[in-house]
């Protein structure tokens, strides 16, 4: 357990030597702030409209859903920004070792493979919370003159995390197979891209292939949260997802020791 | 404290090593000569269980490096040939992290840090960041980590690559300081290195143990033969008949000339140093020098290493 936390507060820590956290932060901070303003205007418009339509027609005015219009559509940029933003806080995770023969020290000192795996992974999941912080703000600003419905937003985030650490698992499978950040991750984009996408064949595919492409889809899972639902099948789906990833970056890891 | 037995290690098709074997007693420096890509790495890396060997097996303590890896890990300080420091950090949290990874107690951290930045002499570099020292500097922040939870074993792979003569003279002393707390091995491809810091010598040519044995050993006895070295005034044939008299020469070998001194090499069975001063002053001849040669690391070096070139 220390020894996780070891490795976790190295690499947590590491993303803030370098200036990639901080790019990563800003770029992901500045899209979602443009994506936030775009959807709270549009959605301050529609509700100015309808004011006004009501005072013309004399009606009782239409109360329009915060949550439906604003919220539950701008969780699905998020994730679409995640897409690519993960990849690029994946790439270094293992490859950085490799490239600086660090590995060396790791497996030649009392550290098991799984932990040094779960303490990677954890400390880009904290990462990605940290990139989350900033939307959390702006969804706050419409508590302060709203009243928007709180556990749809709680949902989201829950999907947010889910989905997050399985594109993190699969970004650190890739990046433990090379010793090059862009391969990593151009790698780790390639593969959530593929798994988000896949959905998509289900139409074309039909018959028995139809439901397993939409199972295997990793942005299909995530419409519930978004709509405040929290669905046991769709949190197995992710964690189960994340476990294969782990999985498979920890055989990765250990099969290139045997490996000549 | 260490046994190796008929270590052989794969990369492909390609042999690194061959049925390497040796021993290494507790306490003793012991030192891997080679050649680059003699196999030297391949055999260190089997040893700190950074890779398994492809058969043979081998103990470090006593633990088995494939079934009690951890243990073996437990007990080894080992600073590979690249020092594995994480650029990005500082000196003082890089010796934290691997103390805290090596298991190290959080309230004996502060004080195992101290202890081996004081032994690598390292404590006015502590707060900068590794990235930014020099070769010399890593490589001790390299050592300092491999000495961190005061290992029974520590494994140095070139720890002397790389580094101007002060500082190898520096790392040299640092290691010959290890001796009696620790069991070293380190290996190098230079000569100087382990004869001045080792006490036993493992030469290593194309994945093959050649010889094992001390430096005093190889360097006196090669064959159980003797090197005298002379220098004498006079011609070549008087001096060469002269020789001829005494018994148990070996091999007589005209090096170079200088104002009529001819520098001569004899080897011999044994030691006949008073037979041939003997013998040349008798015939008249002026000698300048006679002294008993020891064959130096260099020469039993290379005599081993190239010896299958010649059968080849």
């Amino acid at each position: 357990m220390m020894k996780t936390w070891a490795i976790f507060e190295k690499e947590f820590k590491s993303f803030f030597y370098s200036p990639i956290a901080y790019v990563i932060l800003a770029i992901f901070t500045a899209l979602t702030g443009v994506f936030f303003y775009l959807y709270l205007s549009s959605f301050v418009e529609a509700s100015l409209m309808d004011t006004i339509r009501s005072q013309q027609y004399r009606m009782a005015p239409q109360k329009l859903n915060v949550n439906l219009m604003l919220i539950r559509p701008y969780f699905w940029n998020i994730a679409l920004i995640s897409l690519f933003a993960l990849p690029t806080i994946t790439m270094r995770l293992y490859s950085e070792e490799k490239r600086m023969g660090t590995v060396e020290l790791l497996y030649t000192t009392p550290i098991k493979p799984i932990q040094i795996i779960l303490g990677k992974f954890f400390a880009g999941l904290a990462l990605y919370i940290v990139l989350l912080i900033p939307t959390m703000l702006f969804q706050a600003l419409l508590f302060a003159y709203g009243n928007p419905a709180f556990m749809p937003v709680l949902s989201g985030y829950i999907g947010l995390i889910l989905l997050g650490s399985a594109f993190i698992s699969a970004g650190l499978f890739i990046s433990t197979t090379t010793e090059n950040q862009i391969i990593a991750a151009i790698g780790g984009f390639a593969l959530s891209l593929l798994l988000w996408v896949v959905g998509w064949g289900a139409s074309y595919a039909g018959g028995t292939l139809a439901p397993v492409l939409d199972y295997i889809s990793i942005i299909n899972h995530f419409e519930d949260f978004a709509q405040g639902v929290i669905d046991s099948t769709h949190i197995i789906y992710y964690l189960l997802f994340t476990a294969v990833g782990v999985y498979f970056s920890l055989k990765m890891v250990e099969s290139v020791k045997w490996r000549g | 404290m260490i046994d190796v037995e008929n270590l052989t290690r794969f990369y492909g098709d390609k042999k690194a090593i061959a049925d390497v074997s040796f021993h290494v007693n507790k306490g003793e420096i012991v030192g891997l000569l080679g050649p680059n890509a003699a196999g030297k790495t391949t055999t260190m890396r089997i040893l700190t269980c950074y890779m398994p060997p492809t058969s043979g097996n081998a103990t470090v303590g006593g633990y088995d490096i494939f079934d009690e890896s951890m243990h073996v890990r437990n007990i080894t300080g080992y600073l590979p040939e690249n020092p594995p420091v994480y650029t990005d950090m500082k000196v003082s949290d890089y010796l934290a992290f691997v103390a805290k990874i090596k298991g190290v107690d959080k309230r004996d951290r502060r004080k195992e840090v101290d202890t081996v930045v004081e032994k690598a002499a390292i404590g006015d570099v502590q707060h900068r960041i590794i990235g930014k020292l020099s070769k010399g500097f890593k490589q001790r922040v390299g050592l300092a980590q491999s000495l961190i939870k005061n290992p029974e074993i520590v494994i140095l792979d070139e720890p002397t690559v790389g580094l101007d003569p002060k500082q190898i003279i520096e790392i040299r002393e640092l290691i010959r300081n290890l001796k009696g707390d620790h069991t070293v091995i380190l290996s190098s491809h230079i000569l100087p290195e382990i004869e001045q810091t080792c006490e036993r010598v493992v030469i290593i040519n194309e994945g093959v143990v050649v010889a094992e044995d001390t430096v005093e050993n190889l360097t006196h006895l090669r064959e159980g033969g003797e090197r005298i070295r002379l220098r004498i005034q006079g011609g070549k044939e008087e001096i060469r008949k002269a020789l001829k008299a005494v018994d148990n020469i070996k091999q007589i070998d005209f090096k170079d000339e200088k104002k009529g001194i001819h520098h001569v090499n004899i080897e011999s069975d044994s030691d006949i140093r008073k037979e041939l001063a003997k013998a040349i002053v008798n015939d008249g001849l002026g000698l300048y020098e006679l002294s008993a040669d020891r064959y130096t690391l260099e020469d039993i070096f290379l005599h081993l290493t190239t010896k299958e070139e010649e059968v080849a």
